[in-house]
């Protein structure tokens, strides 16, 4: 069933909760497919059997026996059997089993606005500077970060650009400055909506790298085109092109993503610096 | 006959500001079937820009802004109308306002609703909500673009929602008036002799119809009010603190929680799944029993079954939430719940495919519209179950898998539901029969296109991409091996469009060439065919019918005729 779910547009799933998801889709898609196969038959072979020219005289009783009712059951056992079996433990483990920052994680907020993901990464010490909305600055200061908070200083903000390493727990904590967003990786069966005044943490570890996922997408739609994340909940007129870029880099490449980062970080400080003496 | 029904009314009196259920019956469906064509039309305008993203409209391009291209906030005013349109002025109306007030005094052998003046009332409160919705699309902010969902705070800082929350206040206040009216004819206006178990199936589905509406859309009044509020009293109901538009801090005081509006708006809105799937499954049910010539198998299950289906209902509101950010114990309740509630529609459903076992089978119009119904609501109902189990709406949840769910449901289901009862009810109305052969080629292009426009949206549901993209999903890498099926959506909706065509005609046509038909033209059971066709004006029989037996008994053994009306005295 997942092959033929795969063949109908169904990506592959390059994370550690991707499997479980799939095959719960797959299970239900099995008992859809069992069900409606159950029914159409009957139908087909009911209307065929007792078309008015092949069975004039109707029977006032019908079916006698109470099979159908077995049927009921077996479904609602199934039913049962998917909640409990896989449901139940799968929400559990997304809602439950969050990481926190001491257990050496990649850990990084994702604050949501009207078309664009800003990406706050807490930098070498792994600590959060403080943010208040009174200091956004749409330009300079996308998610109003205190500079001069406890752990801001090496603070550093992406925009639309998500890099995380392969084979790591990363744990998003994701919020929103304005409307609601979905922040969904398709790839990665993650998906949770971006709530004004909350900060909802989700969690996730990718099993394959972006350079790995292209190469298996050659020969595709797809091909040459790389992960990214999408706004899966109507936030305005620019909602069909609120798209934002996830790498998913190697243990190496990562590391030299973040020393390029801090660089940049280092640039802009001087260039305000630069900024500062020009309006003296 | 009394002097009542000889009263000569004006034409005024008799055909617009009348009390008598079946002129605003007739009022409700004739509005209602030009709302649905209208948010049929503004869809087939969308798909034109799925279809073919940033090319200029063909014919109607110059409405929808300069070049003639769908701008993306007009495309946003268009999806969230169609929703609004297709569900509050075009389904529910026909369901209830329509086929509800026609028919539910016409099968209890009423002569009238239990309150004719609110019964105008609610009409014209449906009428003055319709204006103002379609109003809205030529007001200066135009019309909503939140969706129909009106989710804060989008739906508190987007223009066009002030005009939408108005229109809702009149639609919801018309639907109470209706639902209530519906509730007290029932329980008090039976014919003599119609116990609960003599009533016909349609009557138990518009009677849980009516408690849901009663009970389900108070809360979505206050809330509309609330977001009324939050729009032009600067309140925040639905506001927290420290927001930022567009790098601008939103001045409220703050302090509310965009999570209420969902809760309350689902409250409603769920229900409202079944106030638009029940009376389709009641119609559905009269036209299958009387074209197999047998009674429906399991009546009592039936109506158990439609009764906990009402119940259930309210408690699986939050199934629509999954992805908010809710805890382990929330998310299980309302699973469990959204299982338990599937079981009864999988009786529902059994109950009316075994009802062909044994049959004797006529294929018209109006059966055919019914038995496409079955598998077509079967496949909108099964595809729901992997979205009310939470692990596998992770991945499904607001993608076009959700948007091709509740279409299986609502157009070849629903919407095919209501085409077989005016078919099967048109003879009562007009005393003429609709053409047969206009009808099948109204039915057959209709449901193969049907299936051309929705079951593509499961295989693109699949791919992940996502409902409401103004671009149909081109931005998207992850859309790339399914983008191919848009314009393949869009060709079949433009021709499901054509294939109303018949559909029209045969409306007019027949009422001046239709076949002359008698009173009880399918040789039914129940109480509205022994009325004249059509029913006298204000008191529908010549003399109040007395019911002697259940409401199905076709092929009775050991009689000639295969089908007993139910004011046929039993002897001995």
């Amino acid at each position: 069933m997942i092959d033929i779910l795969r063949d109908l547009g169904l990506p592959i799933s390059i994370s550690s909760n991707g499997p479980v998801i799939d095959e719960t889709i797959a299970l239900m898609h099995w008992l859809m497919l069992f069900l409606f196969i159950g029914w159409g038959t009957f139908f087909i072979v009911s209307l065929v059997k007792f078309r008015k020219s092949k069975s004039p005289q109707a029977d006032y009783i019908g079916v006698k026996s109470h099979i159908s009712t077995v049927f009921e059951v077996a479904v609602a056992l199934i039913e049962i059997v998917l909640l409990i079996g896989f449901s139940f433990p799968i929400w559990a483990s997304r809602v439950n089993d969050v990481p926190t920052s001491n257990e050496g994680i990649i850990h990084v907020r994702v604050v949501a606005q009207q078309y664009v993901w800003n990406i706050h990464y807490p930098g070498p010490d792994g600590i959060f500077g403080s943010t208040q909305s009174e200091l956004v600055d749409e330009v300079s200061n996308p998610v109003g970060l205190d500079r001069s908070s406890f752990g801001a200083s090496d603070d550093f903000i992406t925009i639309n650009q998500l890099h995380i390493p392969v084979n790591k727990k990363v744990r998003i904590d994701l919020s929103t400055k304005d409307v609601i967003h979905s922040f969904k990786l398709p790839e990665l069966r993650v998906g949770q909506d971006a709530i004004p005044g909350m900060s909802i943490p989700l969690h996730f570890e990718a099993t394959m790298t972006s350079n790995q996922f292209l190469k298996k997408m050659v020969g595709t739609p797809r091909e040459g085109k790389g992960l990214e994340i999408s706004c899966a909940q109507l936030c305005g007129l620019g909602h069909y092109r609120m798209r934002g870029y996830l790498t998913v880099d190697t243990e190496e490449e990562y590391n030299d993503w973040l020393s390029l980062q801090a660089e940049y970080l280092l640039e802009d400080n001087e260039e305000d610096e630069w900024g500062d003496e020009e309006d003296w | 006959m009394n002097a009542h029904s000889h009263r000569e009314e004006s034409f005024f009196r008799k055909y617009i500001w009348s009390t008598d259920h079946k002129i605003i019956g007739l009022q409700y469906g004739l509005t209602a079937l030009l709302f649905l064509s209208v948010g049929f039309f503004l869809m087939m305008v969308m798909r034109w820009q799925l279809a073919y993203p940033e090319t200029p409209i063909p014919f109607v391009g110059s409405f929808f802004g300069e070049d003639g291209i769908l701008l993306p906030e007009i495309y946003n005013s268009l999806g969230a109308m169609h929703g609004t349109i297709m569900i509050f002025l075009g389904v529910v109306p026909l369901a209830v306002g329509a086929f509800g007030n026609y028919l539910v005094p016409l099968q209890i052998g009423a002569p009238d609703m239990a309150f004719p003046k609110l019964n105008a009332a609610s009409y014209w409160s449906y009428f003055i909500g319709g204006v103002i919705m379609m109003g809205s699309f030529f007001s200066e902010e135009g019309a909503a673009r939140s969706g129909w969902t009106s989710y804060p705070p989008l739906a508190d800082i987007e223009v066009g929602q002030t005009i939408w929350l108005i229109g809702m206040v009149f639609l919801i206040t018309s639907s109470l008036l209706g639902s209530m009216n519906i509730i007290t004819t029932i329980v008090q206006l039976r014919a003599p002799g119609l116990t609960w178990r003599r009533l016909p199936f349609f009557v138990w589905t518009q009677l849980v119809t009516s408690f849901l509406l009663v009970l389900a859309f108070p809360p979505l009044e206050a809330a509309a009010v609330l977001q009324l509020m939050d729009r032009v009293a600067g309140t925040s109901f639905f506001l927290p603190s420290g927001l930022v538009i567009s790098g601008e801090a939103l001045a409220v005081s703050g302090g509310g929680s965009p999570l209420l509006w969902q809760h309350l708006f689902w409250f409603l809105a769920h229900p409202e799944v079944y106030v638009l799937i029940l009376p389709a499954m009641g119609i559905v049910s009269e036209v299958i029993a009387n074209n197999t010539r047998k009674p429906l198998w399991g009546y009592n299950s039936l109506v158990f079954s439609v009764i906990f289906l009402g119940f259930m209902s309210f408690v699986v509101w939050a199934h629509h939430m999954f992805l908010t950010g809710m805890g382990t114990a929330m998310s299980s309740f309302f699973q469990i719940t959204t299982m338990i509630i599937s079981i009864p529609s999988v009786i529902i459903l059994s109950a009316l495919f075994i009802s062909l076992w044994g049959a004797s089978i006529r294929f018209n119009t109006p059966m055919l519209f019914a038995l496409a119904f079955l598998p077509m609501f079967g496949i909108g109902g099964l595809t729901g179950l992997p979205l009310g189990i939470a692990a596998s709406d992770i991945y499904l949840h607001d993608t076009y898998y959700v948007i091709g769910h509740f279409h299986y449901v609502v157009a070849p289901g629903t919407i095919f539901a209501l085409f077989a009862g005016i078919y099967y009810w048109y003879p009562k109305i007009t005393g003429r029969r609709m053409n047969e052969r206009l009808g099948q080629l109204h039915f057959w292009p209709s449901l193969l296109f049907m299936n051309g426009v929705f079951m593509p949206m499961f295989i693109q549901g699949l791919a992940g991409v996502s409902r409401r993209l103004w671009d149909g999903g081109l931005e998207y890498a992850h859309a790339a091996g399914v983008l191919q099926w848009n314009e393949f959506m869009s060709i079949s909706a433009w021709l499901l469009g054509i294939s109303q065509i018949p559909f029209i005609i045969n409306i007019f046509f027949s009422l001046k060439r239709g076949e002359k038909v008698d009173r009880n033209p399918w040789e039914a059971t129940t109480l509205e065919w022994v009325a004249p066709s059509p029913p006298l004006p204000h008191i529908n029989f010549e003399t109040l019918p007395e019911v002697h037996r259940e409401a199905y008994e076709y092929s009775v053994p050991g009689r000639n005729r295969d089908f007993t009306p139910q004011t046929e005295p039993k002897k001995g």
